[in-house]
């Protein structure tokens, strides 16, 4: 019962943050200097077409009345219509969003399977030329702007070796799956359309490894010196000396515990992720939601705006109750204390 | 009495000689000191370093566009035919003054915040600065910032702005962290008895415990900073053209891929030395305090 009353209390408490991100957000993209109709209908539009669009988006009622008619539609699932492209937000959400996830959860993977990958070995052979080549390694990950290895990444293995397409998430000639999921790669599984597979996989790859390098590095760094400080540890010895092997010490006495630390910062490298996806996107012609909502910024759609900003708060609470979950799963202190109410 | 003969000064000075050999004595954290030392030096004496000066703004020389790297022009030349090297030179600058303006700005509201809800845990006060606290750590923060830098006229002190607004949950978090545990700890019983003063506890007796943790982050965070702030010019919603901003000049040069590869290569570079620097320094600090929550 430990575990559902620590997910009841994190449900809880993320209704508030993205009730309180709903009202940031709308204060952002209200109180601002500029007409927003004015600027999507054009400076020549006539006055009464503005006066139409403003009452129609409710801009002339008070700012606590916008709020309530903007949060009443967001909650139905209507997030207002787009001041570019006209049509409601929610379908362009629908239809950019699966694109990014496909490619933030295939960075994500990368970044966690790697990064761990890379510190406990790094960790477990420490002050080694392995340690000292991971360590440079996570130093040019942690320093390097995602949108710089994106840019170095398709000069190298886009445009000089050609190993790798450069843009867009399928080959001109490969027809796309059935739209199930929106998740190319998935779709093309389910369909069982190997070939469109592994050229959405095939496209993947460079944008995916540009996000995932920098947070990889960091998991690799923390991984890293939980090992090598556990590896010290007195437990460590003791299961050594009752003759355990070595390959079950490292798997499950080392790596599990030292695996809590690496676990809680994976919700925010997942959220730079999520955020660099709007650099990588752009570089890479990525026809994604980060892109849709960089568009947004760049011509001030409003609604847009907001419906991003809101859409990713959503994404963040939910990876954020699921990394505590995994914490969980693997600190039996966290399940334990949950369960005598602390 | 001169003030450097005074007993205090001489035992504060007496720390700061142990605290940097210590430093001294980790290559990693001199290579960081060094980079960021170099960096500085070349943007504020930009104007006097930089080879072509007055190719740092709107400068145009179509007879020398695109020059691949040459002992003229070290880092080749851009479209319009100004130096590279020189732009990045004063590129530093508004990379440098990007994280200082944001942390000067970030850093007192952030730990004040902090201070207060630590010690005042568990009250209506925690539970308020704590919960808004989590709203903007909600999304990150590269967004938000753009969020509201489109929202306000591209620049790089609009850009600023942005960030500043983003970045002081993280100092009020920390500093939240390390007050609610240093406030059952005897030394702020013991002022609590003596009748201390809430400002003297908070700021006196609580602060300066948790300032080797702020300085660690606030080294880590000029490098984060400068990278937003990068960003933030990449996509165009921070510096403009012709601000040699370093974020901009890779924008531009990334139009030019993969021929002309040095308009986009060096300005990269220049800010991924700058964040190495301050990383490798915050890393000195991180192991010179024995710190682990940063």
């Amino acid at each position: 019962m430990g575990i559902l009353k620590l997910v009841g209390k994190r449900l809880v408490l993320s209704v508030f943050v993205l009730f309180g991100l709903s009202i940031l957000i709308f204060l952002i993209s209200r109180v601002l200097p500029g007409d927003p109709v004015r600027m999507a209908l054009g400076p020549r539009a006539p006055e009464w077409a503005v006066q139409n669009m403003r009452e129609q988006m409710h801009l002339d009622k008070p700012l606590y009345a916008q709020y309530y008619y903007w949060l009443s539609g967001a909650l139905r699932g209507d997030l207002g219509q787009s001041l570019f492209t006209r049509r409601a937000v929610v379908d362009d959400i629908k239809e950019f969003l699966p694109a990014t996830m496909e490619l933030v959860l295939f960075a994500g993977v990368i970044m966690a399977v790697f990064g761990i990958l890379l510190g406990a070995v790094a960790g477990r052979y420490s002050n080694t030329w392995v340690d000292n080549s991971v360590r440079i390694f996570s130093y040019v990950g942690v320093v390097t702007p995602s949108f710089v290895f994106a840019i170095l990444f398709l000069l190298l293995f886009g445009y000089v070796l050609r190993w790798f397409p450069t843009a867009g998430r399928l080959s001109p000639g490969i027809t796309r799956p059935q739209v199930i999921t929106g998740m190319v790669t998935l779709d093309a599984l389910v369909t069982g359309n190997f070939a469109a597979l592994g050229d959405a996989l095939w496209h993947m790859v460079l944008p995916a490894v540009s996000l995932a390098l920098g947070g990889m590095a960091q998991e690799a760094r923390i991984t890293r010196s939980t090992i090598s400080d556990n590896l010290r540890k007195d437990y460590i010895a003791a299961a050594k000396g009752f003759g355990i092997p070595e390959r079950f010490v490292t798997l499950k006495y080392l790596l599990k515990p030292s695996l809590i630390p690496t676990v809680s910062i994976l919700g925010l490298d997942f959220a730079s992720l999520l955020g660099n996806a709007f650099l990588v996107e752009l570089i890479f012609n990525w026809p994604g939601f980060s892109r849709y909502g960089i568009n947004a910024m760049l011509r001030k759609d409003l609604n847009a705006v907001s419906a991003v900003v809101m859409v990713l708060g959503v994404v963040f609470v939910i990876v954020n109750i699921l990394v505590d979950l995994v914490v969980a799963g693997l600190d039996p202190r966290i399940r334990l204390g949950a369960e005598r109410g602390k | 009495m001169a003030f450097w003969r005074r007993p205090g000064f001489q035992r504060r000075w007496d720390t700061f000689k142990r605290g940097w050999y210590k430093f001294s004595k980790n290559p990693v954290s001199v290579v960081g000191l060094f980079f960021v030392v170099a960096v500085s030096f070349l943007a504020v004496f930009a104007p006097f370093v930089a080879p072509y000066p007055e190719h740092a703004g709107r400068f145009v020389n179509f007879s020398e566009a695109s020059q691949p790297p040459s002992l003229q022009h070290p880092f080749g030349t851009d479209v319009f035919g100004r130096d590279i090297l020189s732009r990045v030179f004063f590129g530093f600058r508004y990379s440098l003054m990007m994280g200082v303006v944001v942390l000067v700005l970030v850093v007192p509201p952030g730990v004040v915040l902090g201070l207060v809800a630590g010690y005042w845990r568990g009250t209506w006060i925690d539970m308020v600065i704590m919960r808004v606290t989590d709203v903007f750590l909600a999304v990150p923060p590269l967004i938000l910032a753009l969020a509201v830098c489109s929202v306000l006229t591209p620049s790089v002190f609009n850009a600023m702005m942005a960030v500043s607004l983003m970045w002081w949950p993280w100092y009020a978090r920390l500093v939240y962290g390390l007050a609610s545990s240093l406030r059952n700890e005897f030394f702020v019983q013991a002022a609590e008895v003596a009748g201390a003063s809430r400002p003297h506890i908070l700021f006196r007796e609580i602060l300066p415990n948790c300032v080797s943790s702020i300085f660690t982050k606030m080294s880590l965070d000029m490098g984060w900073v400068i990278l937003i702030g990068s960003a933030l010019s990449f996509v165009g919603l921070g510096a403009q053209p012709p601000t040699p901003d370093l974020g901009t000049m890779v924008a531009d040069g990334a139009k030019y891929l993969p021929d002309q590869w040095w308009i986009a290569i060096f300005p990269a570079l220049a800010i991924m030395i700058t964040v190495l620097g301050f990383n490798l320094i915050g890393d000195g600090f991180r192991d010179l305090f024995a710190l682990e929550e940063v």
